[in-house]
């Protein structure tokens, strides 16, 4: 075939989205293979493709990874944007991971039941304003550099500039007192690569909305 | 007492235990700074030492490095218990996040409400037996190596760990993988595991009801 990474999720944010950011914003060509309904999933898990039987499965350089962070640790080595040694990556790894636990908190929400939905939302918003933001914020203060760390693009400004359009679709305010992470926002999204995947037409999903959630609880049957 | 890690958190297992493992396993020593009380932790979130106001925290090499895995990353390459290139880093890090899962499920399974626990713990014994070991069984079947990664200890340490919480929650769930048990007594037989296994280790004890009331009260939950 072409080489290219292929893909395999349901057509929608999920687990994968971060992984199609990084694959963007590295300038590298993907394609995408949709599970539409169980017996797609199946089919995966019968052919030996997914070694936890379960997705995001990524087909890339002759292997069948499985499990988020693995395909995002290799991605991001082999185009470079891990850091240039030991300490930059341990940096990179501790704002990749504080990113993950705020987008994961967000991913997760619209699945609360309808009762606990209101007191989840406020939890996100307190983690997000009192937490997370100010950390980020700080670290781009503390050195007045443009990127997170070791003043070049890595991972972690990816992850955490798509965690910023996250929170804006949820509420614009909650950016408000972080100039410096929206001047992130403004400067990353501008990059060539990043700038068309940004715009209409792209491999970017939209956000997850109800109908959304009704075909993912399908086909993982959750 | 120069330049041995120290690690902060609570005296129990938790999101620490992990590291624990990998550092003994590369033999470094290293110093506990045990939290004791909500004070305590609220004196480590004053030092503005936790980036994301949370531990496991670890001070390694002028850093005040938090989140399990950035941690545990930092530590295995390191101590060379990373794999020799980017694709033996790939298949290390597919293995190190399954039993991560699995482990999660483990972990907070005392904190189920008791009317969903018994649920829960069906389920754990099914991911075990029907997804989990299996997993891990067939890649050590499908090289007939020593160890899963390119012929050299590296996330065995992490899976051992797990087998031993495994054989704590139900020893049966281990019968029918004869490599996984050959993996959990060779690494178990390191020098450095050796001696992190015997009684007075920093190796900490299964969860208690106390241990769990004292995470409620330290960290509010």
């Amino acid at each position: 075939m072409s080489g290219k990474p292929i893909l395999h999720y349901f057509n929608g944010r999920g687990r994968m989205e971060c992984i199609r950011w990084l694959l963007a914003a590295a300038g590298v060509e993907f394609e995408e293979k949709f599970i539409e309904k169980p017996e797609d999933l199946d089919k995966l898990k019968n052919d030996g493709s997914l070694m936890f039987q379960q997705v995001p499965m990524v087909e890339i350089d002759g292997m069948k990874l499985v499990q988020t962070r693995a395909i995002l640790n290799y991605i991001a080595t082999k185009y470079n944007l891990y850091g240039k040694d030991i300490k930059e990556r341990a940096l990179i790894d501790m704002y990749s991971e504080g990113v993950a636990d705020l987008g994961e908190m967000i991913m997760l929400f619209p699945l609360s039941p309808p009762a606990e939905k209101d007191a989840k939302l406020t939890l996100i918003r307190e983690k997000t304003t009192n937490r997370y933001l100010p950390a980020f914020e700080n670290v781009l203060k503390s050195h007045g550099q443009d990127y997170l760390v070791g003043n070049k693009l890595s991972r972690a400004d990816i992850h955490l500039v798509e965690l910023l359009y996250d929170v804006e679709e949820l509420d614009p305010s909650l950016l408000a007192n972080f100039p410096l992470l929206k001047a992130l926002k403004a400067r990353v999204s501008n990059l060539p690569t990043v700038k068309k995947f940004l715009q209409p037409g792209s491999q970017r999903k939209p956000p997850t909305d109800e109908k959304k959630i009704e075909e993912a609880r399908k086909v993982f049957k959750f | 007492t120069a330049g041995k890690p120290k690690l902060h958190y609570f005296d129990a297992r938790g999101r620490m235990e992990a590291i624990l493992w990998l550092l003994a396993a590369a033999g470094v020593e290293f110093e506990e700074k045990l939290i004791e009380s909500s004070e305590d932790l609220d004196k480590l979130r004053h030092d503005e030492s936790l980036v994301f106001q949370q531990v496991p925290v670890v001070e390694i090499d002028g850093m005040n490095l938090v989140q399990t895995r950035a941690i545990l990353n930092y530590i295995a390459t390191k101590h060379d218990l990373y794999g020799k290139d980017m694709k033996e880093r790939a298949l290390i890090d597919m293995y190190t996040e399954g039993v991560a899962d699995l482990g999660e499920m483990i972990m907070l399974l005392p904190l189920c409400p008791p009317d969903q626990k018994n649920a829960k713990l069906t389920l754990i014994r099914e991911r075990t037996t029907n997804c989990y070991l299996p997993a891990f069984e067939k890649v050590l079947k499908s090289h007939g190596q020593d160890y899963l990664v390119g012929n050299k200890l590296s996330t065995d340490i992490h899976l051992v760990e797990l087998l031993y919480y495994v054989e704590e929650l139900d020893s049966s769930l281990l019968a029918n993988f004869p490599l996984l048990k050959g993996l959990k007594t060779r690494v178990s037989n390191l020098p450095a595991m050796k001696r992190f296994l015997q009684p007075g280790s920093q190796r900490k004890p299964p969860g208690s009801e106390k241990s769990l009331e004292q995470a409620r009260k330290i960290f509010k939950f």
